[in-house]
């Protein structure tokens, strides 16, 4: 077993039980899971089988089988970051709709509750600290 | 009929607007949306006479309008006017925009429309409204002068789309949510309108804000053109159970 072997097979074990545990408390969803299990299992088969790289390498007449690995994971990062910012922005435009509900919601309240009129104003340093 | 003011730290200026609309048309409902100030705009607002619906963080002008124009379609107004709470639109024009409202869905008050206009802009800033001008009057197929004002009021139909769709970046607002209207259908009209002078805060004076200026209108625009309309955000491009997109790579 040479020393590329172990590194291979190192990072992809802790990622998987790192997945494992995050998974395990509620730290991670398992739709995201999936895609980085996926790549652990990947990573894993080429450290175990480095045969399957340089054939590969070869077919793609990649000269240095490494350069391909380094080609095929930063562009599977890029999609992955991309994913992330397009759900980043799909939970911005839901938070946005969610504050305007909130402040129409507030508003009927203080039409019902004419009472109420000047407690969000008492309540507001509260809300305040919570953002 | 419904004002809308949007304000975020205006505690200065937000009141003296208010009771100036009021008093200008005692009959309108004025609604002002508190985008999340951290001062007392929303308790001047209040004791000026307006219903203060308050945003519980800072959304931008497009996410104050979209509270403003939920608010008039799920009310059931006929008209619903915006007018900046930095006290620059005059509410005594605002009958002249509602005339407007006979024949075209949404009615602009511009600024730039009189030769003996007072308020003029120069440099990159001026090409950059020139060129939005240009691009929305050819959308609109009609002739619009400055299409970054602040001050429209809209019909029924027009309220219904900015309820959906009031775009949150900078210069969606003005700009996106005009493309967005003609998109659907509506129709488009200005009126000039006096513009009065900021009380405080000059926009964007100097060349780099305005190049800055120039750049983001042309980005936004561009965006505003090729996106797909009406948007669907809540459902997502790709839906809710789609898994990650790994054919990509």
């Amino acid at each position: 077993m040479n020393s590329a072997t172990v590194l291979g097979l190192a990072a992809a074990v802790i990622v998987v039980i790192t997945l494992f545990e995050m998974l395990r408390r509620h730290r991670l969803r398992e739709k995201y899971a999936l895609i980085w299990f996926v790549l652990a299992m990947g990573s894993l088969t080429v450290a175990v089988f480095p045969a399957l790289l340089f054939g590969l390498a070869d077919l793609l007449n990649v000269q240095v089988p490494s350069n391909l690995v380094f080609f095929i994971a930063s562009l599977l990062l890029l999609a992955m970051s991309l994913q992330h910012s397009f759900e980043i922005g799909k939970l911005e435009e839901r938070t946005r709709t969610l504050a305007e509900e909130v402040a129409l919601l507030r508003l009927d309240a203080d039409a019902t509750a004419p009472g109420r009129m000047t407690a969000p104003n008492a309540a507001e340093p509260t809300d305040r600290s919570v953002e | 009929m419904l004002v809308i003011v949007p304000a975020w730290n205006e505690q200065e200026s937000v009141g003296p607007t208010v009771r100036e609309i009021l008093g200008v048309h005692p009959e309108v409902d004025v609604l002002v949306v508190d985008d999340g100030s951290g001062d007392a705009t929303a308790e001047r607002a209040e004791a000026a006479g307006a219903r203060v619906a308050r945003l519980p963080f800072n959304l931008g002008v497009g996410g104050a309008m979209r509270t403003g124009y939920r608010h008039a379609v799920r009310e059931g107004y006929d008209v619903a006017v915006q007018i900046d709470a930095d006290g620059q639109h005059d509410p005594r024009f605002l009958p002249s925009l509602i005339a407007e409202l006979d024949h075209a869905d949404i009615c602009i008050g511009v600024r730039f429309a009189k030769p003996d206009d007072p308020y003029t802009v120069r440099g990159p800033r001026r090409w950059a409204m020139y060129l939005l001008a240009k691009v929305l009057s050819r959308l609109a197929g009609t002739r619009l002068t400055d299409v970054t004002s602040g001050f429209r009021a809209c019909n029924r139909r027009a309220m219904k789309v900015f309820a959906e769709h009031y775009p949150a970046e900078y210069l969606g607002d003005t700009v996106e949510s005009l493309v967005i209207a003609t998109r659907v259908g509506c129709t488009i009209t200005q009126v000039p309108i006096d513009m009065r002078r900021r009380t405080a805060g000059t926009a964007s004076a100097s060349p780099v804000r305005a190049a800055l200026f120039l750049f983001r209108a042309v980005v936004a625009l561009g965006l505003a053109l090729v996106r797909k309309w009406p948007a669907n955000f809540d459902e997502g491009v790709v839906g809710e159970a789609g898994p990650l997109p790994l054919d990509v790579a």
